[in-house]
C-alpha cells in the first residue's frame, strides 16, 4: 500500500470515528477527568487520579456502570497549567460531558464563566472560588464539602481552642506560607480580615512555583519572624519540600498546620522529625471499606488500574474516591430526578444539588463511616461541612480532633460580600434561571 | 523618609542585632550558591567546548538522580546504582552526539540550542515514562551522606549547620577542583581547551571533534549526577527541580559562559545575593523577590562587565 492510500485511509477512519461520536454518547455517560500525572504537581496529582478512576471504573466492572448505563472515564492531561486544562476543557466540551473536574483553582476560575453558557456543571472539589458556594449566583459551580475560607476558619479555629479560645490568637503570630497561585492566595483575604477582628499577626511566605524545591528562604524568613503557628497552603512538591525544610530550620512541628493537602509521601519526606505535623481532612484514611475492597477487587487485581496496591487507601487515593463518589451521586440522583437513563450535563446539575449523602446512603455505597454526610441544595453548593485534624505520627495519619465546625458567622458575611463582588465585576453576569427542584 | 529608613538602614541595624541570623543567611546562600554553581558548570562544560547553550541541563540533573534512585529501588546495591547512573550519563552523551550533533555540524548557533530545547522535553518524556512523575526521595543513607544537624550557639543566638550541606558544599567543591585539573593538567582537558578557542585550528592539529563532544557532554553529564544527589537530597527528586536550574542562567550571566572559576564565583554572589536580599529587604514587597532578584544582580553585573565578571572579551572588527 503506498503511503498516499495509506494516508487517506487513516483519515477516512478517523472521519468515520468522529461522525460516530454522537450515537455512541446516546447509550453512555461521558466523565472526562482532568488530570495530571507528569510535572511538577505529579506528585499529588497522580493519587488523586488514580482515586477518581478506580472509583468510577469500579462502577463500570461491578455494576456496569450506573443505572445500568456505562460510564466513558476519560483523562486530559493538563499538567496543572491553566492554559492547558483551558484546552482540555475544550476538547471535551463538544463530547456531552456530564461534568468536568478541574482540579485546579487556577483552571477553575477561567471555566465559571463558560459553565453557564456550555451548560456543563464544573466541580471543584474542596477547591476552586470560595465564593462559589452560593448556588443563587454560581449555579453551574460546586466546591464541596468546604471551601477553603472554611478550612482556614477550622486550622484558626483549632489553633484558638488550643490556646484557650480565639480571643487568646491576640497579640500572637501566624505565619501563613503558600504557593504563590491563585489557589495559594484564595484564602489570604479571610486570614487577613480575622488577623483584624481577633488581633493576631499574620506574616506571609509566598512560594513561587519554581522555588517549590527551594524554600529555604521562606524557612529563614520565619526563624526571623517566630510565627507561633506556621499554615500551609501547598501542593505538589511544595508540600514535601516545606516539611523537610521546617524540620530542617528547627520549626517546632506540633505548630505546622495544612489545608487538606498533604499526602504520606510529604510527610514522610521530612523524616522522624515530621512527626507532630497536622492537616485538615474530612474522610478516612485506609482501604477498609466494602467499596474500596471493591476497587481491589474489580480495578486493582485485574490490571485496571494505574495505582500500586500500596498506595489504594492513601489519603489523597481516597480523596479522589470521594471526589468520583459525588460524581457517580450526582449522575445517580439525576437518573432518578429525570427518569432519564443517559444523563446530561444540566440533568446532573440539578442532580449535584439535590445530593443527599447520609449515613444510610454511604452504607449503601459500601462508606459507612469514610465521611461526614453531606447535603446540597439549590442555594448551597458547598456545604460547609466539618473537617478534623490529623496529624502525623511518623508512619501514618492520625485522627486527633471530633469534627471542627466552620466559623461560619465569621466566614459567611465574606463569601456573600466576595460572590455580590464578583457578580458585579463580570459585567453582565447573569442571573440565575435554573429552576430550584422541590427537593432542594 | 520611612522607606528610605526601611531600605537603607533598618536591614543593616538588623543584621547588626541578630548577627547569628545574618551568618545562617549567609551559609545559606553559600550552599545554594555551590549548588547553582555545580548546575552552571555542566552549561560551561559544554558552551565552552561547542559553543552550544544546553537547554537541557536542568532535565540532565533530573534524569540522573532518577536513574540512581530508580535503579536503586529496583534492588541494585546504591554505589553499583551510582555507577550505573554515571554510565548512562555517558550512553546518553554517546547518543546526543550522533543523533544531535554530527548532524547538525556547521549549522548556526541557535539551531543548536534549539535542538538543545527539543532533547529537553525527549528527556522529559522519555524520564516520565520510565519513572512516572512521582517525586522520590534521595538514597542519601544508603550513599552514607551525612544527615543531621549541628546547632552551635554563637552570637548571641544559634546557628544550625546541616550535616548534608557540609557535605554538598565539600563533595561540589571536590568536584570544582577535579575538572580544574582535569581540564589543565590531561591532555584531553588541553585539547578541550583548544577547540574551545578554536574549532578549526583544533582540527588541524588531529582532535577529534566527535570525541570531545562525547567527553564533554559525558563530564557534563557527571557534574549533572552530583547536582542532582544534592539538590535530590535536600528536597526530593522531581522534576520540576529542572526549573530549579534555570536559577543558573543569571549565574553564567554573571561569570561569563565559558569560565569555570565565573561560574562558581556567580553562583555564590547569586546565591548569597538572593537569600540576603529575600531575608532583610523581601519583607519590604511582601516577600517574593528571590525568583526576580537573581536576574536583577546579573543585570547589575552586566551593565559593568557585559561580558561577565570572568567571560572573555570579545572584540570583532566591523
Amino acid at each position: 500500500m503506498s503511503f498516499r492510500k495509506l494516508s487517506l485511509k487513516l483519515v477516512a477512519a478517523s472521519l468515520l470515528a468522529g461522525t460516530a461520536l454522537p450515537a455512541f454518547a446516546q447509550d453512555s455517560i461521558y466523565v472526562p477527568l482532568f488530570t495530571y500525572r507528569t510535572g511538577p504537581f505529579a506528585g499529588s496529582g497522580t493519587f488523586i487520579a488514580d482515586g477518581m478512576h478506580d472509583y468510577l471504573e469500579m462502577l463500570n466492572q461491578r455494576d456496569g456502570g450506573i443505572g445500568g448505563v456505562k460510564l466513558v472515564i476519560e483523562e486530559c492531561e493538563t499538567g496543572y497549567d491553566t492554559k492547558k486544562g483551558v484546552e482540555c476543557y475544550e476538547a471535551v466540551k463538544g463530547k456531552n460531558p456530564v461534568m468536568v473536574n478541574p482540579w485546579s483553582t487556577g483552571i477553575t476560575l477561567p471555566l465559571i464563566p463558560r459553565a453557564s453558557v456550555d451548560k456543563i456543571p464544573i466541580l471543584s472539589m474542596a477547591y476552586g472560588l470560595s465564593a462559589s458556594a452560593r448556588g443563587d449566583i454560581f449555579p453551574w459551580v460546586f466546591n464541596p464539602p468546604a471551601t477553603y475560607w472554611d478550612g482556614m476558619s477550622m486550622i484558626i479555629k483549632y489553633i484558638g481552642e488550643k490556646e484557650g479560645g480565639l480571643d487568646k490568637l491576640k497579640g500572637k503570630k501566624i505565619g501563613f506560607i503558600h504557593l504563590d497561585a491563585a489557589f495559594g492566595k484564595e484564602p489570604i483575604p479571610l486570614l487577613q480580615e480575622m488577623a483584624k477582628e481577633i488581633g493576631f499577626e499574620v506574616a506571609l511566605y509566598p512560594v513561587a512555583a519554581q522555588d517549590m524545591q527551594n524554600q529555604s528562604s521562606q524557612w529563614l524568613s520565619a526563624r526571623r519572624d517566630r510565627p507561633d503557628y506556621m499554615i500551609m497552603w501547598g501542593w505538589g512538591t511544595m508540600n514535601g519540600a516545606a516539611v523537610k525544610e521546617a524540620v530542617r530550620s528547627g520549626y517546632p512541628m506540633d505548630k505546622f498546620y495544612s489545608v487538606w493537602w498533604p499526602s504520606e509521601d510529604d510527610a514522610r519526606s521530612g523524616g522522624a522529625g515530621a512527626k507532630g505535623f497536622k492537616t485538615l481532612n474530612w474522610h478516612a484514611v485506609g482501604a477498609n471499606f466494602p467499596a474500596i475492597q471493591d476497587i481491589q477487587k474489580h480495578v486493582v487485581d485485574k490490571g485496571l488500574s494505574k495505582a500500586g496496591k500500596d498506595k489504594v487507601g492513601e489519603v489523597l487515593y481516597n480523596r479522589g474516591v470521594y471526589n468520583s463518589l459525588l460524581i457517580a451521586e450526582a449522575i445517580a440522583t439525576a437518573q432518578k430526578l429525570t427518569g432519564k437513563k443517559a444523563v446530561t450535563g444540566e440533568d446532573v446539575r440539578r442532580g449535584m444539588e439535590n445530593i443527599k449523602l447520609d449515613p444510610a446512603r454511604l452504607k449503601e455505597l459500601g462508606l459507612e463511616g469514610f465521611t461526614d454526610q453531606l447535603v446540597l441544595s439549590c442555594a448551597n453548593h458547598n456545604g460547609h461541612r466539618p473537617a478534623f485534624m490529623q496529624e502525623w505520627d511518623g508512619t501514618k495519619w492520625v485522627k486527633i480532633s471530633n469534627p471542627i465546625e466552620p466559623l461560619t458567622d465569621r466566614v459567611k458575611a465574606q463569601l456573600d460580600a466576595a460572590a455580590k463582588d464578583y457578580a458585579e465585576k463580570n459585567a453582565g453576569w447573569p442571573k440565575r434561571t435554573e429552576a430550584c427542584d422541590k427537593a432542594s | 523618609m520611612d522607606i528610605l529608613y526601611k531600605v537603607f538602614v533598618e536591614p543593616f541595624v538588623f543584621m547588626g542585632e541578630a548577627p547569628d541570623l545574618l551568618i545562617q543567611t549567609l551559609w545559606e546562600g553559600l550552599v545554594s550558591g555551590v549548588l547553582y554553581a555545580l548546575i552552571a558548570l555542566g552549561f560551561v562544560l559544554i558552551f565552552k567546548a561547542s559553543g552550544v547553550f544546553n537547554f537541557a541541563q536542568g532535565i540532565m540533573v533530573v534524569f540522573a538522580a532518577l536513574i540512581l534512585v530508580g535503579l536503586y529501588e529496583k534492588g541494585v546495591p546504591a554505589f553499583l546504582a551510582l555507577i550505573l547512573a554515571a554510565a548512562a550519563m555517558l550512553v546518553l552523551a554517546v547518543v546526543v552526539e550522533r543523533v544531535v550533533l554530527r548532524p547538525l555540524v556547521n549549522q548556526p548557533d541557535i539551531i543548536l540550542f534549539m535542538a538543545t530545547f527539543g532533547l529537553t522535553y525527549l528527556l522529559i518524556g522519555f524520564g516520565e515514562l520510565i519513572f512516572g512523575g512521582n517525586p522520590r526521595e534521595m538514597i542519601t543513607g544508603a550513599l552514607f551522606l551525612p544527615q543531621g544537624t549541628t546547632e552551635i550557639d554563637a552570637l548571641g543566638g544559634s546557628i544550625r549547620l546541616q550535616h548534608l550541606d557540609i557535605a554538598a558544599a565539600v563533595i561540589a567543591s571536590i568536584m570544582i577542583g577535579l575538572l580544574a585539573v582535569f581540564f589543565s593538567k590531561t591532555r584531553i582537558g588541553r585539547a578541550l581547551r583548544a577547540v574551545a578557542d578554536s574549532h578549526k585550528a583544533a582540527l588541524s592539529v588531529g582532535i577529534s571533534l566527535n570525541q570531545i563532544w562525547v567527553i564533554v557532554w559525558f563530564a557534563a553529564g557527571l557534574v549533572a549526577l552530583v547536582a542532582g544527589i544534592m539538590w535530590g537530597a535536600r528536597s526530593g527528586v522531581s522534576f520540576s527541580l529542572q526549573i530549579i536550574a534555570l536559577k543558573a542562567l543569571p549565574v553564567l550571566i554573571l561569570g561569563g559562559f565559558t569560565s569555570i572559576p565565573g561560574a562558581i564565583i556567580g553562583g555564590l554572589i547569586i546565591g548569597v545575593g538572593e537569600k540576603v536580599g529575600e531575608f532583610y529587604w523581601g519583607p519590604l514587597v511582601g516577600g517574593g523577590v528571590e525568583t526576580w532578584l537573581a536576574y536583577v544582580i546579573a543585570l547589575l553585573f552586566l551593565l559593568y562587565r557585559p561580558q561577565g565578571l570572568f567571560g572573555e572579551k570579545i572584540i570583532e572588527r566591523i
